[in-house]
């Protein structure tokens, strides 16, 4: 398995979300957040474009980022299957958003030793980037968590439906693997107790508990998709391949 | 305000005849980054060269690169220039005191973590009442 193919699954997980979030523009429930929300989706969007770029020249057949976002099937998507999940209410967009940073976080702090130049510079802008989003993320987490009746229902339904999908972020396929090895990207299975230490501090003051998974879902890694996906990719490809090769 | 001020423009220099300027993002996803580098491109050739852009990534941009006299026409603007130091955990976090563009005063309030662009925050006044944009630390 070939380091570019790590570098894609990095980069679907940040477009998956990045588009994820962007859904909201528009929709949030408060001005405050109609901006934030996109502009965490940027953050994510352009971080998935270097990596897309990169990847691409290092897989060398002359796909552009373009080609490898908007010309992939569903089942070509590499994306982990937290990041696909829908919306829903506020509650599981904040909780998505909050796990997935504090992923993130460590994981780019880590990666700004890589022995990838690329990787280096994109791991030191997203690093500062992901801690201003678990921040943002965070503090709603807690707000609904140790809110109202309604909110904390919310938030204890969210945390009860993404649990099973977080071992998933944990895992390395074959080529994250190879790509560890070459020192390129941080082995994923390191980060877990700084994962749950920053989860942990948000949950105590949020007043939620952290279920046991009884099992976890995967398959993202091998292309295995929910059907959520396929209609994300849709909206999202569709002027794409109405006019392919496109550009503005 | 030039984009040297904002140390966006990292360098320029000739080679073989062409014109290559460095220019590196400020956020992941600043949509900016694009018209920048054309209008960098486009008054290079205005200046009777030919031109490239080269994006650099490395090291990262930070707010610490913005020139004294950047930060000082970002406050003429009515941007709160970012608090110094911007490697700490604190003022990554916002643990800091941000000072009114337009009175001085350093009671300030957040009101959104996330202003009119990503590298932004919105911040009211205590003192003088008017609310503002505060250049972020990263």
């Amino acid at each position: 398995m070939a380091v570019w193919e790590a570098l894609l699954e990095l980069a679907d997980d940040h477009l998956v979300l990045g588009h994820r979030i962007s859904e909201w523009c528009g929709h949030a429930p408060m001005l405050e957040e109609d901006l934030a929300m996109p502009n965490m989706g940027l953050d994510l969007i352009g971080t998935a474009r270097t990596l897309y770029d990169h990847a691409g020249k290092l897989e060398g057949k002359g796909r552009s980022e373009d080609d490898l976002a908007y010309l992939r099937d569903e089942r070509e998507y590499r994306n982990c299957l937290l990041v696909e999940r829908p919306n829903e209410d506020f509650a599981h967009t904040m909780l998505r958003q909050f796990y997935f940073a504090a992923f993130m976080r460590p994981y780019w702090l880590a990666a700004l030793n890589s022995t990838d130049e690329t990787v280096r510079g994109v791991a030191g802008k997203a690093e500062k980037e992901m801690a201003y989003h678990i921040r943002h993320a965070g503090e709603w987490v807690i707000r609904l968590g140790d809110g109202t009746e309604e909110s904390a229902a919310r938030m204890r339904d969210a945390v009860e439906a993404l649990h099973i999908y977080v071992d998933e972020l944990f895992d390395s396929s074959d080529a994250a693997r190879d790509a560890e090895a070459a020192g390129v990207l941080p082995v994923r299975a390191d980060l877990r107790a700084t994962w749950e230490r920053t989860v942990s501090e948000v949950f105590a003051e949020a007043l939620l508990e952290q279920p046991k998974a009884a099992y976890a879902q995967r398959g993202g890694r091998q292309g295995i998709h929910n059907e959520t996906l396929g209609h994300l990719l849709a909206e999202m490809q569709v002027v794409h391949r109405a006019h392919p090769g496109a550009r503005w | 305000m030039t984009v040297a001020d904002l140390g966006i423009l990292r360098w320029v220099r000739v080679e073989n005849g062409v014109a290559v300027a460095g220019v590196t993002p400020t956020y992941s996803g600043c949509p900016a980054v694009l018209a920048i580098e054309l209008a960098v491109e486009a008054a290079l050739r205005d200046a009777g060269f030919e031109a490239r852009i080269e994006r650099v990534l490395s090291p990262p941009w930070t707010t610490d690169w913005i020139t004294e006299e950047g930060r000082e026409k970002l406050r003429e603007y009515g941007i709160a220039p970012p608090v110094k130091a911007s490697g700490s955990i604190r003022s990554l976090f916002g643990d800091v005191a941000v000072t009114c563009p337009k009175c001085g005063s350093t009671d300030t309030e957040k009101l959104s973590e996330f202003g009119s662009t990503a590298c932004k925050a919105h911040y009211r006044c205590r003192s003088c009442l008017e609310p503002f944009d505060y250049f972020k630390c990263i």
